[in-house]
């Protein structure tokens, strides 16, 4: 496995009002790193999901808690064939995810809620929740699809 | 996120601009709550042409004013939907639960 430099790292405090910022942003990274339309906007989700979450649950709402975002591009072996890929890490200084909740809940129970796990994990092709050093750690990884267009953004060293 | 209320007879339609997010959906709630529970508003309309982004808290909300207004009877009504809040309710498998339309029209004549 290969990885590059951080393509980019945010620092923002768990303020619901700045969703809308990192939405932004990753839509254009992910457009720029050559994803297709509809997984710009399922990873966008993903991240924008797990934010919420951190500020929901991990600091239960208080607002101007520290998170912390890098994105970085992720190069993987498999089969003989490498594929390129997307990094994200959240880390916040929350309160710890209750693991049993990490699985989401059936679709087809109609209610309010629990919705933004499932968004999450449709977004991303890994998701690995890690609690070390009174921290939670988020990584999620989407690989680009095989036959993809030329990234826009220059392979890092 | 911005509402803004145009009450006709026995309806009342909900123009929404913005993104329907945690920073927003609880204020989506409260007005539709208002509507059913406070009003007995009989039908309420959700005008989303002008919502560009729903995320898993605005879908709740939705969900939410839906099973409030069968609670007393009303219908809550959605037209306008962007691709992307079409697509956010069909990831959730909610597409067939809502009542949605594509144009105010059709919502009124619903």
């Amino acid at each position: 496995m290969h990885r590059a430099g951080w393509l980019l790292q945010l620092e923002l405090p768990s303020n619901p009002e700045l969703l809308s910022v990192v939405r932004s942003a990753m839509m254009r990274l992910t457009e720029e790193l050559g994803f297709p339309a509809g997984e710009c906007r399922a990873l966008t989700r993903a991240v924008d999901e797990a934010l919420a979450n951190i500020i929901c649950h991990a600091y239960h709402g208080r607002p101007g808690q520290p998170i912390h975002l890098l994105c970085r591009r992720t190069e993987v072996r498999a089969g003989g064939k490498e594929r390129t890929g997307l990094e994200i890490v959240l880390i916040d200084r929350g309160a710890a995810a209750d693991r049993k909740n990490l699985r989401g809940r059936p679709l087809e129970d109609v209610r309010p809620g629990g919705l933004g796990l499932h968004f999450i994990q449709g977004g991303v092709d890994v998701m690995q929740y890690q609690r070390k050093a009174r921290r939670n750690r988020l990584r999620l990884v989407k690989y680009l699809p095989a036959a993809r267009p030329e990234p826009r953004i220059a392979k890092g060293k | 996120m911005q509402i803004s209320a145009r009450p006709m007879d026995k309806t009342t339609i909900l123009d929404i601009s913005g993104d329907i997010d945690l920073a927003h959906s609880s204020e989506l709630r409260r007005i539709v709550l208002i509507e059913f529970r406070e009003k007995r508003t009989p039908r309420v309309i959700l005008n989303l042409l002008e919502v560009n982004y729903i995320d898993s808290s605005g879908v709740a909300s939705l969900v939410e004013g839906l099973k409030a207004s069968r609670d007393v009877g009303s219908r809550l009504i959605l037209f306008g939907l962007s691709p992307i809040a079409h697509e956010v309710l069909q990831l959730s498998k909610l597409l067939t639960i809502f009542e949605i339309y594509d144009t105010e029209e059709k919502a009124l004549e619903a």
